[in-house]
C-alpha cells in the first residue's frame, strides 16, 4: 500500500565537490537513497559534479550526469530526463538551494516535477531566519533573539553579552563576541565598516551554553522517531562540525533529555518536514535548563551521517523510503531484520567524533574556532566507555608529529567544558600518571588501562618503553580485545549485524564462519587535504570487486562520513583506528588470506611493515615496492639502471646550508621537500639560495630532497595497472597548470592535449618498464614532466592515486577492479581490457580550494596541495569542458567585462598573447604599471591602476572590492603576507571574482571563454554506450 | 571490592562492587533505556529484580530526590558496565542496593535474551560461586509470585485535592509519574492501597489501576475487585493494572521470555494507525482471547499493548503512558482520559 504508485522516475541531486562543511557524507547518503529507490523499482537519475563519488558510478543509477550543480545544468538534465520528482534532501545545502532555485525559476512547474522529501515551503521555513523564528515560536520555543543593525543609533535597547555578525564578510570577519555594551558599540562599528552592505546582526549570546543535536525522522502519518542524541563537548560558539561530539548525550537527566526530545518533535512538525529526516540543534543553559533552538536542517546532514554510523540506523535509506510514501512501521530495520524503523535505536556503547583540521596547510590563517567550520575531516571512535571512544577517535586523527590543532593533547581541552567530561579526561591522565614501568603492570592493571581506552603506544610512552615491548607484555598477560556488534537495539533483538568495534575484558561475538577466501581492506582514515574521498572511492571499489570475485571482504576504517563505513558495503566492518595495534588485532582475529593496502592512500602504507612483520600477507604490490619507489636513493638507482630520465636530485640533511650547496651543484630552480609525504606537505620551489634558507630555517626535517625543478614543463599523470610483468595504461592526463603546482590542485585534462605521438609513446613505454621493475601488482601512478620533448619521471606511486576515480569515469574502465583482479592473481591478459582506450570526448578535472575559509592565508597555487575536492566535466572539446568544469567548481568564467592583469617578471612575455586574446574577445584590460608597460609595448590598449603599496587613492584592491573587475590574472612574485599580490588575490576572493594565479591557467581560461559552446549534457551511461559501439 | 552475579544456569559475571555490601537474590532482567537510572531503581515494578542496564554509563548526572518514582529503592541490585559516582554510587550504598560495575553487561543481556529472565544472586564481596548458583536455583520463579502487597501503601492518601475530575488510584506499586500526570491533566487524585474494595472506588469519577510488580495471575482478590468495579465507573489500567483488567474480563496472562524494559518500544495505535514510542517495563503480557480486541499492538513482538471495553467504560495500556523515564509520546492518552472522565464521556 505504502509506495507511491504515481511516481516512476526520481532525480537525486548530489552535493558536488568536497568542500569544508560538505564532504563525502552526502555520497554515503546518496548511495543509500539510490539503492533503496532502485530496489523499489524507480527509474533513478543522479546529477553530481564530483567524479570521486560512488553515487556517480554508472551502476548506481539508471542515468548518471556528471554536470555542474547550477540552475542551467540541472534544468537541462531535468528537461532531458523528465523525472516525476526531484529528491533534494540527500545533497546537503547545495542540493536544497538548487531545488529552491529550480522551483523559484518555475522549472519544476513547467516540467510538472514534484519536490519530494522537502517541499519548497519547508525549505524556506528552515532556511529563512524570520520564517524559522516564527515556526519555532509557534510551538512555544525560542531561537536566540536577534536584531539587524545598520547604524549605531539602533543599538539602544540591545543588551550584552551578545554576538555581532556582519553580513557577507569572509569567514565572519569583523564580527565577534562582546561582553559589555561598550564592546558591543565598538564591534558593531567595525562590523558595519567591514560589511559590504553595512549591515550586522546582533544576536543574544548563548556562548558557554551546552550544545545538543537530535536526529529526527518523521513520516507522512506524523510518526516521529528520534534516531540519536549528540552532545557537543565544545560548548556553544564552536561550529558543531569543529566540535568534539559524543553520542548518546552523556550529561542530561531523563526529564531534561525528554524535554529536548519533545522540542525536537515539535520543531520538525512546525517546520513541516513530513517525509524525511532533520537535524535540530539546541543550546541549553547548564544551570537553568533554558533552551534555544539554534538551527534545523530539513535534510540528511553531516550529523545524520554520524548518527547513522553511531547507531546503525540508516537515516538516508529510511528518509528516501519515507519520501516515496512508506511509513516508519513499514520499513524494516536492516540490522535486526525483524523490527521496524519506528524502533528507536538504543546504544550499549559510546561514540565520540573528533574533527580533523589542516591548519598547517594555511599559514597565516586564524586558528580560533568559531561559528564558521574549519575542519576538513572527521574520525569516530566506538567504545564501551566514554574514555575508550574518546581516545579511539582522538588517535584515529593520525596527526603529524607536532601538528598545531585544537585538542592536540588531552591537556588542551577547551574552556567551559562540562565537568562530567573533565572528570573523564582526568581519569585517563591519572591512569597514565601512575604508570611506572612495563614490568610493574600486572594483568589487572593492563585490563584497567585498556578499558579506559589507552593504547599500547600511550602506555609504552608513559613507561618509557617501545610499543612492541608494551604489546608483548600485554599479550603475555593474556589481555586481548573483544569485538562487539553494533545492533541498534543493545542486544534486545537478535541481530545478524556485520558491524563491529573492539573493547576489553568482555566476551567476543564471533562472526559466522565462512568457507571462502578472505581479504581485509584497510581504509584511508579521516579526510584531510591530500587524502580524501578519492581513496575511499578506491576502497569501496576494492570491496565490491573482491566480493564479486567470491572473497569475503572485511573493511577497517574510522571515518564516519564515508561509503566504506556503511555496513552495507563490506561483508564485515570494523570501526577501528588505523594504527598498528588496532589493525593487527583485527588481522589476528580474522586471519585473512591477504591484506589490501594499496587503496587507502598513505594510511595503510604506514602499517605495511608491521603487517608483514606479523606474518600477514599483503595482497598485490608488496611493501618492498612502496619502499623502492619512496626511497629516493633506491628509486634513483632503479631509474638509472632502466635508463629512465629524472630531474637531477640530491638527498641532504635538513640543514639549509647543505641544501644550498646541493642546489648549486644541480642548478636553480630546485624543488625542496621532506621525504615520505602525501599532498606536497612543506614542498617549495626555490629560485635562489635565500628561498632555501627561508624554507628550511624553521623546519625540522631529518632529510630533505633537493630536485632540479624542470621549468616550463608540461606535467603528466599516468594511472596504470601492472600485474608484475605487463602494464595496462589506464589514463594519460595532462595538467593544465605548469609543473610546480601540486597535481591535486591543478586542473587536468584527459586525453592529454599537447603531446606528440612520439612523446605519448615514450611516456607509455616509460611506465610499462617502471611497473614490473618496481614489482607492482596493482595500481601504479606515475608523474612525469615533459620539457622540450624530453620526458622526466618525477615520481612513481605504487598505489591508488587521487586521479583514479576521474580516470575511471573518463575512460569507462574500472581501474580499481582491474587492480584487484591482478592482486588476486589474475594476469592482465585475462582481463579483457580495451586496448585503445583514449576516449573521444574531453574530460577536465578541476580542483576546488578552501581559501575563503582561511582569510589571512595566501590564495595562490603552489607545490603544496590545498584543494579539498574536485569536479569533472566532459564535452566534445577542451574549451567547452573547461568552461563547464570552472562552472562546476563554482568559478564561472566571465564572457565580457573587465580583466585585471598583474604578472611576475618571468611571465610577462607569456602574458601578452593572453591579454591580446582577452582584448580580442572584447574585454577591457586593466594592469599594474609593470604589466601595463609590457602589454602596451605589444600594442594593446591598457588602463593602468595603482598597487596598494604605491599609496594612491584608487588602487586595484578598491576596484576589485567595488566589483569593477570580472576576472583577475595574478601570478605571484613570491607569496606571503601583505605583498601586493596577496592583497589583490585576497580582494578577488572576497569579491568572488575568479582569480587565476598561473599563466598556463590563464591561457586555458581564455581559450575556454573564447571557444566554449553550448552542448547538451550526456549521461555517463550514454557516453559508455557510445564508446562501446565505436570500440 | 569485587563481586559477582551468579545465574541459575551456572553462568557467573564478575564485577566491582560499588553499592551496598552483602548479597541480593531476585530475577535478573535488563532495561534498554539510556537515561533515568534513578527512576528505574525506585520504580516499585522492579521489586524482587536485579536490574542490568544496557546503557554503558550509569550515574553520569548524579541524583536528585525529585527524580525518585517512590520513597525507596525497589530494585534489589543493579549491574552496570561503567558506574559513575560518587553521587550515584553513594546513593545506592545508602539505600542498601547492591551494585556491580565493570560487568560484561552485553554478554549478560545476550544470555538473558536467549535463555529468558533467570533467577540470580548478586554477591558484593567474596563468596562461593557454587553456593550462589545453588541459592539462585532455590529461588522461586517470578511466575506465580504476588508482590503488590509488599510495595503498596498501607493507608489511603490524597495526592491532589482539587481538580476537574475526582480520580482514585489503586496502588499496586504506583509511580509518582502516574500521579503527577493525572494531576497535570487536572485530576484530583486520591491513592488507595491494593486491597481497597470496589464500593469505595465506585464513588469516584474514574479509577486508575496502577502499574506494579510480579505476576498478575495470583492476584485473585485484586482481580475480583476490578471485576466488581468494571462498569460502575470509568477505569484506566496501566501495566499491571491493564493485566488485571484483562484477567477480570476473561483474558489470560503469560510470562514473556525476558520482558519488555526500555524507552524505545514502538506500539501501533490501531485506531489512528499511528506509532507511539513508549516506555515499557513488564515481564508478563496479556494473551487476548480475541486478538481483534487489542487497541494497541507491540511492533516489536506483536503482543497486546492495549485493550478497550466501551460497554464497561474501561480501557487499559500495557506500556507506561506516564513515561518517567522515557518518551512523552503517550502523555495525551492520560490527558484525554481525564478530560473524558471530567466531561462524562469516558
Amino acid at each position: 500500500m505504502a509506495r507511491r504508485s504515481d511516481l516512476e522516475s526520481i532525480c537525486l541531486i548530489g552535493s558536488g565537490p568536497i568542500v569544508i562543511g560538505q564532504a563525502c557524507e552526502f555520497d554515503y547518503a546518496g548511495c543509500q537513497a539510490l539503492k533503496v529507490l532502485r530496489a523499489d523499482g524507480f527509474r533513478t537519475i543522479v546529477v553530481n559534479s564530483n567524479p570521486a563519488t560512488i553515487m556517480t558510478d554508472p551502476g548506481f543509477a539508471d542515468r548518471t550526469y556528471i554536470e555542474p550543480l547550477d540552475l542551467e545544468s540541472v534544468a537541462g538534465v531535468l528537461r532531458r530526463e523528465r523525472p516525476d520528482a526531484v529528491l533534494p534532501t540527500m545533497g546537503g545545502g547545495t542540493a536544497l538551494n538548487l531545488a529552491r532555485e529550480l522551483a523559484e525559476a518555475g522549472v519544476l512547474d513547467e516540467l510538472g516535477i514534484e519536490l519530494i522529501g522537502a517541499p519548497l515551503e519547508v525549505i524556506r521555513r528552515a532556511e529563512d531566519r524570520e520564517l524559522f523564528k516564527r515556526a519555532v515560536g509557534s510551538c512555544g520555543l525560542k531561537v536566540p533573539a536577534s536584531t539587524i543593525v545598520t547604524s549605531l543609533e539602533q543599538l539602544a535597547g540591545l543588551t550584552a553579552p551578545a554576538v555581532v555578525r556582519p553580513a557577507f564578510t569572509l569567514g565572519g570577519h569583523g564580527g565577534g563576541f562582546v561582553w559589555t555594551h561598550d564592546e558591543l558599540r565598538r564591534q558593531v562599528e567595525i562590523g558595519l565598516h567591514e560589511s559590504p552592505i553595512s549591515q550586522v546582526l546582533v544576536e543574544e549570546s548563548v556562548r558557554g551554553w551546552d550544545e545538543f543535536e537530535l536526529e529526527v525522522v518523521r513520516d507522512r502519518v506524523d510518526n516521529v522517531v528520534i534516531v540519536c542524541s549528540i552532545e557537543n563537548l565544545d560548548p556553544m560558539g564552536v561550529h558543531t562540525g569543529d566540535s568534539v561530539t559524543v553520542a548518546p548525550q552523556m550529561t542530561l537527566s531523563d526529564e531534561a533529555y525528554q524535554e529536548l526530545r519533545d522540542a525536537a518533535a515539535a520543531v520538525i512538525r512546525a517546520v513541516g518536514v513530513d517525509t524525511g529526516g532533520s537535524n535540530i540543534q539546541f543550546a541549553r543553559h547548564r544551570e537553568t535548563g533554558e533552551l534555544r533552538v539554534i538551527e534545523m536542517n530539513p535534510r540528511v546532514s553531516r550529523s545524520s551521517a554520524l548518527a547513522s554510523k553511531a547507531t546503525g540506523y540508516p537515516i538516508a535509506k529510511v528518509a528516501a523510503k519515507l519520501a516515496v510514501g512508506y511509513t516508519l512501521d513499514e520499513i524494516p530495520n536492516d540490522l535486526t531484520g525483524t523490527t521496524p524503523a519506528s524502533f528507536e535505536p538504543t546504544l550499549d556503547y559510546v561514540v565520540v567524533k573528533f574533527p580533523r583540521f589542516a591548519f598547517e596547510k594555511f599559514p597565516g590563517a586564524d586558528r580560533t574556532l568559531g561559528t564558521q567550520m574549519k575542519s576538513v575531516g572527521e574520525t569516530m571512535g566506538i567504545g564501551r566507555s566514554f574514555t575508550e571512544a574518546l581516545l579511539k577517535a582522538m588517535r584515529s586523527r593520525e596527526l603529524d608529529a607536532g601538528a598545531t590543532t585544537p585538542w592536540a593533547t588531552l591537556a588542551e581541552t577547551p574552556e567551559d567544558i562540562h565537568p562530567f567530561f573533565d572528570d573523564e579526561i582526568l581519569r585517563i591522565q591519572e591512569a597514565l600518571f601512575w604508570i611506572d614501568t612495563i614490568e610493574g603492570l600486572g594483568a589487572a592493571d593492563w585490563l584497567r588501562l585498556k578499558r579506559l581506552g589507552i593504547s599500547d603506544a600511550e602506555i609504552a610512552a608513559a613507561a618509557d618503553a617501545t610499543e612492541a615491548e608494551a604489546r608483548a607484555a600485554r599479550l603475555a598477560h593474556g589481555i586481548r580485545p573483544a569485538y562487539r556488534r553494533v545492533d541498534s537495539c543493545a542486544g534486545e533483538v537478535e541481530a545478524a549485524s556485520n558491524y563491529y568495534y573492539s573493547t576489553w575484558g568482555e566476551a567476543d561475538e564471533e562472526p559466522p564462519p565462512r568457507d571462502t577466501k578472505k581479504v581485509v581492506i584497510l581504509g584511508s582514515g579521516p579526510n584531510r587535504i591530500g587524502q580524501g574521498i578519492e581513496f575511499d572511492y578506491c576502497c569501496v571499489h576494492a570491496t565490491q570487486s573482491f566480493r564479486a570475485f567470491g572473497y569475503e571482504a572485511v573493511m577497517v576504517n574510522c571515518n564516519p562520513e564515508t561509503v566504506s563505513t556503511d555496513y552495507d558495503t563490506s561483508d564485515r566492518l570494523y570501526f577501528e583506528p588505523l594504527d598498528d595495534e588496532s589493525v593487527l588485532s583485527v588481522l589476528d582475529r580474522e586471519r585473512p588470506d591477504g591484506v589490501v593496502i594499496q587503496f587507502g592512500g598513505q594510511t595503510p602504507l604506514k602499517l605495511a611493515r608491521a603487517i608483514e612483520q606479523a606474518g600477514f600477507r599483503v595482497l598485490g604490490t608488496p611493501f618492498e615496492a612502496v619502499d623502492l619507489a619512496e626511497d629516493r636513493e633506491r628509486f634513483g638507482a632503479l631509474l638509472a639502471s632502466l635508463g629512465i630520465r629524472c630531474p637531477e636530485w640530491r638527498i641532504v640533511s635538513g640543514d639549509w646550508r647543505e641544501a644550498q650547496a646541493a642546489a648549486e651543484e644541480i642548478g636553480y630552480p630546485v624543488l625542496i621537500r621532506p621525504s615520505y609525504v602525501l599532498g606536497g606537505r612543506a614542498m617549495r620551489v626555490c629560485y635562489e639560495p635565500d628561498d632555501i634558507k627561508a624554507t628550511l630555517e624553521r623546519a625540522l626535517f631529518e632529510q630533505v630532497l633537493v630536485d632540479r625543478f624542470v621549468e616550463n614543463a608540461v606535467e603528466i599523470d599516468v594511472d596504470a595497472v601492472c600485474d608484475g610483468e605487463d602494464v595496462f595504461i589506464g589514463a594519460v592526463m595532462q595538467h593544465i597548470e605548469e609543473a610546480g603546482v601540486h597535481s591535486g590542485d591543478s586542473s587536468c585534462v584527459l586525453p592529454a592535449q599537447s603531446l606528440t605521438a612520439a612523446t605519448q609513446r615514450e611516456i607509455e613505454r616509460t611506465v610499462r618498464r617502471l611497473g614490473p621493475a618496481l614489482g607492482v601488482v596493482g595500481l601504479l601512478n606515475v608523474q612525469l614532466a615533459v620539457a622540450d620533448g624530453e620526458v622526466f619521471v618525477l615520481e612513481a606511486n605504487p598505489r591508488a592515486s587521487r586521479t583514479v576515480p576521474f580516470a575511471s569515469k573518463a575512460t569507462g574502465v574500472n581501474l580499481v577492479e582491474a587492480a584487484c583482479r591482478v592482486a588476486a592473481g589474475a594476469k592482465l591478459s585475462d582481463l579483457n581490457l580495451p586496448r585503445n582506450q583514449a576516449p573521444r570526448q574531453v574530460s577536465v578535472k578541476a580542483a576546488v580550494l578552501p581559501f575563503a575559509r582561511f582569510p589571512g592565508s595566501d590564495p595562490v597555487l603552489g607545490p603544496e596541495m590545498r584543494a579539498t575536492g574536485e569536479v569533472m566535466a566532459t564535452a566534445d572539446d577542451l574549451p567547452t569542458a573547461l568552461e563547464k568544469a570552472e562552472r562546476a567548481a563554482g568559478r564561472p568564467l566571465p564572457h565580457s567585462g573587465t580583466v585585471f592583469l598583474s604578472v611576475r617578471e618571468a611571465d610577462k612575455p607569456a602574458a601578452v598573447p593572453v591579454a591580446a586574446a582577452l582584448a580580442g574577445l572584447g574585454f577591457r584590460l586593466l594592469a599594474t604599471h609593470g604589466t601595463a608597460v609590457t602589454l602596451r609595448a605589444a600594442g594593446l590598449e591598457v588602463e593602468e591602476v595603482a598597487k596598494v603599496s604605491e599609496g594612491k587613492e584608487q588602487t586595484v584592491v578598491e576596484l576589485i572590492r567595488r566589483g569593477a573587475c570580472d576576472l583577475v590574472v595574478n601570478t605571484p612574485e613570491g607569496s606571503g603576507a601583505r605583498t601586493d599580490g596577496y592583497l589583490i588575490r585576497e580582494a578577488a576572493l572576497r569579491a568572488r571574482v575568479p582569480c587565476v594565479t598561473t599563466i598556463a591557467g590563464a591561457a586555458a581560461a581564455v581559450h575556454a571563454i573564447g571557444n566554449a559552446r553550448a552542448e547538451a549534457a550526456l549521461s555517463l551511461q550514454e557516453r559508455i554506450d557510445a564508446a562501446t559501439r565505436t570500440a | 571490592m569485587t563481586g559477582f552475579l551468579a545465574l541459575e544456569d551456572g553462568n557467573v559475571f564478575r564485577g566491582e562492587s560499588v553499592g551496598a555490601q552483602g548479597f541480593a537474590c531476585g530475577e535478573a532482567v535488563f532495561t534498554t533505556g539510556m537515561s533515568g537510572y534513578q527512576e528505574v531503581v525506585t520504580d516499585p515494578s522492579f521489586a524482587e529484580q536485579l536490574v542490568c542496564f544496557t546503557a554503558p554509563m550509569i550515574g553520569n548526572y548524579g541524583v536528585d530526590d525529585a527524580r525518585s518514582e517512590s520513597r525507596r529503592a525497589h530494585a534489589k541490585a543493579v549491574l552496570m558496565r561503567e558506574a559513575r559516582g560518587p553521587a550515584w554510587t553513594d546513593w545506592l550504598h545508602e539505600r542498601g542496593v547492591v551494585a556491580l560495575t565493570g560487568v560484561d553487561t552485553r554478554t549478560l543481556v545476550l544470555k538473558l535474551r536467549e535463555a529468558g529472565a533467570m533467577q540470580a544472586v548478586l554477591v558484593a564481596g567474596d563468596g562461593s560461586e557454587e553456593e550462589a548458583v545453588r541459592t539462585a536455583r532455590a529461588q522461586p520463579a517470578m511466575a506465580g509470585r504476588a508482590l503488590v502487597h509488599g510495595v503498596s501503601s498501607d493507608e489511603p492518601y490524597v495526592f491532589t485535592d482539587e481538580g476537574k475530575a475526582r480520580i482514585a488510584v489503586v496502588d499496586y506499586g504506583v509511580k509518582r509519574s502516574v500521579l503527577r500526570r493525572l494531576a497535570a491533566a487536572g485530576a484530583a487524585v486520591t491513592v488507595y492501597p491494593h486491597d481497597v474494595d470496589a464500593d469505595e472506588l465506585a464513588g469516584y469519577d474514574g479509577v486508575l489501576l496502577s502499574p506494579g510488580p510480579g505476576d498478575p495471575a495470583p492476584l485473585e482478590a485484586e482481580t475480583a475487585v476490578v471485576g466488581e468495579l468494571l462498569g460502575r465507573t470509568p477505569v484506566l489500567g496501566i501495566c499491571l493494572g491493564h493485566q488485571l483488567v484483562a484477567l477480570a474480563t476473561g483474558h489470560e496472562t503469560f510470562k514473556l521470555p525476558f520482558g519488555h524494559r526500555g524507552a524505545n518500544h514502538p506500539v501501533l495505535e490501531r485506531a489512528s494507525g499511528r506509532v507511539l514510542v513508549t516506555s515499557q517495563n513488564h515481564g508478563f503480557a496479556v494473551a487476548a482471547s480475541d486478538a481483534e480486541q487489542a487497541t494497541h499492538i507491540s511492533l516489536y513482538d506483536e503482543t497486546v499493548e492495549g485493550l478497550e471495553f466501551p460497554e464497561l467504560h474501561a480501557r487499559s495500556l500495557q506500556f507506561h503512558p506516564e513515561a518517567g523515564p522515557g518518551p512523552h509520546d503517550s502523555w495525551p492518552l492520560i490527558e484525554r482520559w481525564v478530560k473524558e472522565v471530567a466531561d462524562g464521556e469516558a
